[in-house]
């Protein structure tokens, strides 16, 4: 079990008043609040170590190096990628697949080709293989989903053949809350010699995830839906597809040997990193690392899903909710999208944020996925290890007074 | 401002049951507005004669406050010259904005003035507004060039 109330001491937000109500913060799918401790690792990255890093030979530029590198070695570990060359800091999920898309595919997808996607997808994971279908002549497949709000798993076996370049898809819809066999799909892509991205953003959060184990060749997460600062997320290349993937953006660090002519690249994962890097963000990330390993991700991942259930418990007690996603926890993380009797999710949001709670309304980034669902819109409470039972109790109450709004 | 004037009886009247509400026949202006990152979408059908707007009215699917304001300004714009549409347009995006306006040519719109206090919604109440200005625009553009040729 994980000490919620100690918890919560450590994340000041959390004491913020809306309208003079207290916090109830179910909008951690989108970004997650932050503890002291992240905090306080960029006032003192800022305090006493800011310098470039790489570039001079000063005491520190040293530090700041050391301590960016430190960052990079604390992502291996956690996500279990092997060496810290497989590890690229990025600006985001969204950055780290475009990087694979225009580096990568851009170089390795042709006419004819096919890349599998899941309708689920956030656009993040649509728009840039839109790109290089458009760009390259290749086409899109979409895995639907069945019944149970799960990937028909059938039809991605289907659809698997000796065309298909590239399966990319989501461990865990920012939507649904499904848990998607990431590990079963890359061992069958691989089968045909399809490379395999997985967008984690919604996933490494929350659970503890082994890139090797998966297998997949690109990994994609953001920093800021797990405690850490925004502007810093991170991409995992295989070891072995490192000499396949050219350089990214060019520019500074990312260099060997420039002539007036021509340049020789960096190793990775330099190579792919032009510029000068947020060294603050990587930092912060590396203390929100510390901060979940203290906590410990298998305790993280039972508290969640213990909440989740609870909270979709009492959502089905509502006879007007209608929930988006299984309804039971195998295969689920704590993200719930639902609509309220025929009320527009905008107007929910509202009339629940002036009791304190914060909710996501809209479309999610994944219009595929609603136009699918066939709604316009959907209600998403999602959760996080500073939730409460006693949060959801006030989210449930304030979600039934709803409708004398709308008689 | 609170809740109760933002889903006042008046804007869920409005929302929920408008007359408004349908496609009308013989419509010369047909405008399509949305907002991409909600979701809100109308489409206003407007009849003219001239430079008069002889019939208009809205089909769409979005939020009580956009759903309603669109309702609002259908009413309002009814028999008016294009130019006096133009002149609700800036006095309704005015109130919206929180500027010193003089709210009696706004009819049962001036119940949205409640929205300014609620930033997230303002683009909801502003969608059918600026759907409205780039449809007169486009037809001026248009009737401009037609005069010149």
């Amino acid at each position: 079990m994980i000490d919620v109330k100690s918890i919560r001491e450590d994340f000041p937000i959390l004491k913020a008043r809306p309208y003079g109500k207290d916090l109830i913060y179910l909008d951690n799918a989108a970004t997650t609040q932050k503890p002291l401790s992240v905090i306080k690792s960029i006032d003192d990255y800022y305090t006493g170590m800011n310098a470039n890093v790489y570039r001079s030979a000063h005491y520190l530029s040293g530090v700041a190096t050391n301590a960016y590198e430190k960052a990079r070695n604390k992502v291996a570990e956690f996500i279990n990628a092997g060496s810290e060359e497989t590890i690229i800091f990025t600006r985001n999920t969204t950055e780290s697949i475009n990087l694979v898309a225009y580096a990568w595919a851009m170089e390795n997808i042709n006419k004819g080709d096919e890349i599998i996607l899941t309708v689920a997808e956030h656009h993040s994971n649509m728009l840039p293989w839109q790109l290089i279908a458009e760009k390259k002549g290749a086409k899109l497949r979409y895995v639907y989903l069945n019944e149970d709000s799960r990937l028909d798993m059938d039809s991605y076996r289907n659809m698997l053949s000796s065309r298909v370049k590239l399966v990319a898809l989501q461990q865990v819809s920012n939507v649904l809350g499904i848990i998607n066999p990431v590990r079963e799909m890359t061992e069958e892509a691989h089968k045909v010699g399809a490379k395999v991205l997985v967008d984690g953003a919604q996933s490494v959060p929350h659970m503890k995830v082994d890139v090797r184990d998966i297998g997949c060749d690109f990994f994609a997460f953001s920093g800021h839906k797990m405690l850490g600062p925004m502007g810093i997320g991170v991409l995992y290349i295989k070891k072995d597809l490192l000499d396949e993937v050219p350089a990214f953006m060019r520019g500074g660090e990312m260099i060997d040997e420039v002539y007036e002519d021509r340049a020789t690249f960096a190793d990775p994962p330099l190579k792919y990193e032009a510029g000068t890097p947020n060294v603050e963000g990587a930092i912060g990330l590396a203390a929100a690392i510390d901060y979940l390993d203290g906590i410990g991700m298998d305790n993280i991942h039972k508290a969640e899903v213990d909440l989740t259930e609870y909270a979709l418990k009492k959502l089905k007690e509502i006879d007007f909710v209608k929930i988006y996603g299984p309804l039971d926890m195998k295969d689920r993380m704590g993200v719930i999208s639902f609509n309220a009797a025929d009320i527009h999710p905008h107007d929910v949001a509202t009339i629940l944020d002036q009791d304190g709670v914060a909710i996501r309304s809209g479309h999610h980034c994944a219009q595929p996925l609603m136009r699918y669902l066939k709604v316009t819109a959907t209600c998403r409470a999602s959760f996080y290890i500073y939730n409460t039972h006693e949060e959801v109790d006030e989210f449930v109450e304030s979600l039934k007074g709803i409708r004398k709004w709308f008689k | 401002m609170n809740l109760n004037q933002l889903y006042s009886e008046i804007i869920l009247e409005h929302s929920q049951k408008s007359p408004n509400k349908k496609k009308i026949d013989g419509a010369n202006i047909e405008e399509k507005g949305h907002n991409p990152l909600c979701g809100d979408v109308i489409t206003l059908y407007i009849k003219t004669d001239g430079d008069i707007i002889t019939d208009a009215s809205f089909t769409g699917q979005g939020c009580a406050i956009s759903q309603a304001s669109t309702s609002m300004l259908i009413d309002l714009i009814r028999g008016k010259k294009i130019d006096e549409a133009k002149k609700l347009v800036q006095e309704f995006t005015d109130m919206i904005y929180k500027k010193d306006v003089d709210l009696d040519d706004l009819g049962d719109a001036q119940a949205l003035a409640g929205v300014s206090d609620f930033p997230a919604r303002v683009k909801c109440a502003l969608l059918p507004w600026k759907t409205l200005e780039e449809a007169v625009d486009e037809k001026q553009e248009k009737n401009n060039k037609d005069e010149d040729k």
